[in-house]
């Protein structure tokens, strides 16, 4: 299954960039981060996995505002493609799939006397 | 709004890809005023500093290479096609730069050829690497002497008791002439009595014949030429020829000729020992070191090792069969490869040889070529603000300033290839003068890959050289400040080009101050007393013993001719009495003392053909038969005995019995005219010195003949009595002469690349002088309007060069001082370094440096000021 490769990390950030819409730019994508899974992101490990997804099509990008707080420095935002849409959609199959495939007992174990 | 810490924002701006860089900027300092905001400037900073670091990885960072050039080729083909055009529009310039480069290449490719051929000698043969003399060194008086010559007896020695380390021992004699005649034709050959190893060891390239061919007893190997010369077309091979007249030989073999650049070049004719070595047994022992002794070492044998191993092999030997153990004599090998360039030995270690002149020639080409590399710097950049509109223009319509090095370097370049043609042509122009003055015969390598390889690499290395400093100076202008017209170059940029200046006039004073010095001991050996007279005296070398038979009916004749003053034969020319005996006995003698006297055989008249000139005592006479055995000393011999009055005196010479001193002579120089005289005794031939050989019928002309009328009355005496011998003459004067060649040869190199670093000197300055007239045209005019008369304007425009000149002058005081003290300690008779000579030097470069500048301020002072101010 090479064609919807995904890492874990990555994943993290497309399904960031989703609930954020339209207002995903680095300091936004790493707060919604840190903030829902309550975990530090280093800016560079989240500029390179975005470069890397912008990179496989997953994501795409356009200039934003440059605003003050920013030195005049404008924002990049970014949004998910139709193809990382299909790579999420994939991930999630296979996860279920994994997920249905698991024995009751392995999870579950339950003691007889 | 706060400002991050600036260090390594900046660090983030250099490392970050460019795409990406603005972006981020703007995640980063807007993450900076929320933790400034929240917690504070210092962990704000920390955590600044923290992500910056972070984001320094591989997916961040920019390519090496900012720029992707799509048009290489056509950009460096505009690149020549600007620099020929400039070339072009800058004729002078342009000529002096070539013209410089060009003259400093020729020399470096000189100097490299006959470099080439020095180490390339003896290379020829295929085992050089494990071919060795076996040296000698002896003590004499607390003396260490090193002797390339060894008794016979050391051969068979070497070959049983240490066959450990060697193929091959060969005993031969030392090449000499020889007179080789078949059916009535006779011909003198170079050649050697050899063992028969010789020739696997010499690997000869047998045409006939086979290498082992000289193992028979009376066998003879003969070079193609020498073969060609005596019998023509004819087949040589077992024919009987005579050698010498002495002994009987058979042709073996024919071999290639020997190449000449090799220490056995022009060896014509090898000869089996078997033929010589049975009738020398008697009369030769250890204590005779009379021939050349030559090993080839076993494949796998060090070289030291083995010199070590055989250190005591005569030693041991002289020990029981001789007294020469009194002269500890120490043996070692001399390899093949270090024969030409490291044969000088002093006091038994290597002291150098002929790779000091190597280094020296070396040294002063690298520095010719240097000036001429400053010449071509100089003049760059001193014209840089001619070309700064164009380096601003390229760079605001968006060249890189690694495109504009790139740019400068191949104009460089394009003017290293041109100068390296011309230098080729200069080179073949030179050649034959370059050969006579370096006693060579070198020719430019056409045909081989490896010459045009490194003339190559050499003008490449030589445009990098010459081509940096310009290319990053004149791009690294700033466009806007060019293209503004602000632009002057300032003081800074003048200091880089005097210090250039100031590098090439001390390197030339320098030089000057060495060809005087070393012309100056030339003259100085030249007009030493010499202590008797060469003026006059010919000599006939006596190459058959058939004319001392018939020596007296020989004098009178010659005397009868009325064109010979006096007639002496003697053992050896009396400029090179090199023969040295021990073994002397006196009263008085320190026991311990290892003495060694020059040895010199002569007939009774020597001192009066030769005008010696007795210091006390008398000559030898015709009517004392006592004289037989008598000698006569010179001063340095009778110092050297150590006794107040030396005459009557009587002497021991080892078994040669009593010998009675009966006059002293004044010291002559009979060997190096640098060198002190060493201690000689002379002596009459005698039955108590059988051995003594007569080598030449020396003869003082009447000085009212005319020499060729009385060469031409000497000739036929002679080839009475040596038919077959064509009379040869040695005139003392030319043969003294002799002694100053390899001076010479070193005072001339010296004197050109002297005078050629000057004149590379003088164009570069030649040059910037023009350059800084033309820059200072309209000053030049204002101040004549204003009164400046000509004179002072000269000044005004010579003064910057002369102080750099001056600078030079004294910087090279310590430089020349040093190296010429050092080169005259190797003379016991030698100058002092003098004031006079930097005095000479000074004043000659000065006036050098004048004359040359001057040229152009006089001509800028002169011109009317009206022209020049009008020029806008």
């Amino acid at each position: 299954m090479k064609k919807y490769q995904l890492g874990g990390f990555e994943e993290v950030v497309m399904l960031t960039v989703g609930i954020l819409y339209n207002d995903a730019y680095g300091v936004s994508v790493k707060k919604e981060i840190e903030q829902r899974l309550t975990r530090k992101v280093s800016v560079g490990a989240l500029q390179s996995a975005l470069k890397r997804l912008e990179d496989k099509g997953y994501l795409k990008s356009h200039e934003g505002e440059a605003t003050q707080e920013r030195a005049g420095r404008p924002k990049r935002y970014f949004v998910i493609t139709a193809l990382g849409k299909r790579s999420l959609e994939h991930t999630r199959n296979t996860r279920e799939n994994l997920w249905k495939a698991i024995p009751e007992i392995a999870l579950n174990p339950r003691f007889t006397d | 709004m706060h400002q991050p810490p600036g260090i390594f924002l900046r660090f983030f701006r250099w490392f970050c890809r460019p795409d990406l860089r603005t972006y981020i900027e703007g995640d980063l300092v807007e993450l900076y005023n929320e933790h400034r905001e929240k917690k504070g400037k210092r962990i704000a900073d920390w955590r600044f500093a923290f992500d910056v670091l972070l984001l320094l990885r591989p997916s961040m960072i920019k390519s090496f290479r900012g720029l992707q050039p799509v048009n290489n080729p056509a950009m460096i083909k505009s690149y020549f096609t600007i620099g020929w055009r400039n070339l072009l529009r800058n004729k002078g310039y342009s000529i002096i730069n070539i013209g410089g480069l060009a003259i400093g290449m020729a020399v470096a490719i000189l100097i490299g050829l006959w470099v080439y051929d020095e180490i390339s000698y003896d290379k020829n043969f295929n085992n050089y690497t494990r071919i060795a003399r076996v040296m000698q060194n002896q003590t004499f008086d607390g003396q260490v002497e090193t002797w390339g010559s060894q008794a016979m007896q050391l051969g068979p020695e070497l070959r049983s008791s240490y066959s450990n380390y060697f193929d091959h021992v060969v005993i031969a004699t030392f090449p000499g002439d020889h007179k080789l005649t078949f059916n009535n034709k006779t011909i003198t050959m170079n050649g050697s009595f050899a063992e028969p190893a010789i020739a696997d060891m010499l690997t000869l390239d047998m045409v006939e014949g086979t290498r082992k061919s000289l193992n028979g007893i009376n066998g003879a190997l003969l070079s193609r030429s020498a073969a060609h010369a005596l019998f023509g077309n004819d087949d040589p091979i077992n024919k009987m020829i005579r050698v010498d007249h002495d002994f009987d030989a058979t042709v073996t073999g024919i071999y290639e000729d020997l190449p000449g650049n090799c220490s056995f070049a022009g060896c014509n004719v090898m000869l089996s020992w078997q033929i010589i070595g049975p009738g020398l047994e008697q009369r030769t022992g250890w204590g005779n070191s009379w021939f050349q002794c030559l090993v080839q070492l076993r494949e796998n044998v060090n070289l030291s090792v083995a010199s070590e191993g055989i250190r005591d092999a005569k030693m041991k030997r002289v020990l029981v069969e001789d007294d020469d153990a009194r002269f500890k004599p120490a043996l070692f090998l001399h390899p093949m490869n270090r024969w030409r360039l490291y044969s000088e030995f002093e006091n038994g270690v290597y002291a150098g040889g002929k790779i000091q002149y190597i280094r020296m020639l070396v040294l002063i080409g690298a520095f010719v070529l240097l000036l001429a590399c400053i010449n071509f710097m100089n003049l760059s950049t001193a014209r840089s603000e001619q070309r700064a509109k164009e380096v601003g223009i390229r760079k605001s319509i968006g060249s890189q300033r690694i495109q504009l090095v790139s740019q400068f370097f191949s104009e460089s370049l394009l003017v290293a290839l041109l100068a390296s043609i011309f230098s080729l042509m200069i080179v073949q122009l030179a050649l034959p003068w370059f050969n006579e003055v370096s006693g060579k015969s070198l020719s430019i390598l056409w045909s081989s890959s490896w010459f045009w390889f490194s003339c190559v690499g050499f003008a490449a290395v030589t445009g990098l050289i010459s081509g940096t400093y310009p290319a990053l100076f004149l791009s690294s202008f700033q466009p806007v400040k060019v293209l503004k017209g602000t632009f002057k170059a300032g003081r800074n940029a003048f200091l880089p080009r005097k210090v250039l200046v100031v590098v090439q006039f001390t390197v030339s004073v320098t030089l000057i101050v060495c060809t005087v010095i070393i012309l100056k001991q030339i003259k100085f050996a030249q007009n030493r007393p010499i202590g008797y007279s060469i003026n006059g005296v010919v000599s006939v070398p006596i190459r058959d013993a058939v004319v001392m038979k018939h020596y007296d009916v020989l004098r009178d004749e010659l005397l009868k001719t009325g064109m010979v003053e006096e007639v002496a034969a003697s053992e050896s020319a009396i400029t090179a009495t090199f023969t040295t005996n021990s073994g002397f006995n006196w009263h008085g003698k320190d026991p311990n003392r290892t003495e060694e006297f020059v040895t010199t055989g002569v007939t009774h008249e020597f001192g009066k053909t030769i005008g010696w000139k007795m210091k006390a005592g008398r000559d030898f006479s015709r009517d004392i038969a006592s004289d037989s055995s008598a000698f006569i000393i010179n001063e340095a011999a009778a110092k050297y005995l150590g006794i107040n009055d030396v005459l009557g005196e009587t002497m021991i010479w080892g078994t040669n019995g009593e010998w009675k001193i009966i006059g002293v002579v004044e010291d002559m120089v009979t060997q190096s005219p640098y060198n002190s005289v060493e201690p000689m005794i002379f002596f009459l031939e005698s039955n108590r010195i059988a051995w003594i050989q007569f080598n030449r019928v020396n003869m003082k002309l009447n000085p009212d003949a005319n020499a060729a009328e009385a060469l031409a009355k000497i000739a036929p005496i002679f080839k009475k009595y040596d038919p077959e011998t064509a009379v040869e003459y040695m005139f003392a004067d030319q043969e003294f002469g002799m002694k100053f060649d390899e001076e010479r040869r070193i005072g001339n190199l010296a004197m050109v690349s002297t005078v050629l670093a000057i004149f590379i000197s003088c164009l570069g300055l030649f040059g910037l002088a023009s350059f800084v007239a033309s820059q200072r045209t309209k000053e030049i005019g204002i101040r004549k309007i204003l009164g400046a008369s000509i004179p002072q304007l000269w000044q005004l425009l010579s003064k910057d060069f002369v102080v750099l000149v001056i600078i030079s002058c004294v910087i090279s005081v310590p430089f020349s001082f040093y190296f010429m003290r050092d080169w005259l300690t190797q003379y016991d008779y030698r100058i002092d370094i003098s004031w006079q000579v930097y005095a000479v030097a000074w004043l000659g470069c000065m006036m050098v440096t004048l004359l040359t500048i001057s040229f152009q301020s006089l001509r800028t002072a002169l011109q009317n000021p009206v022209g020049a101010l009008r020029s806008e």
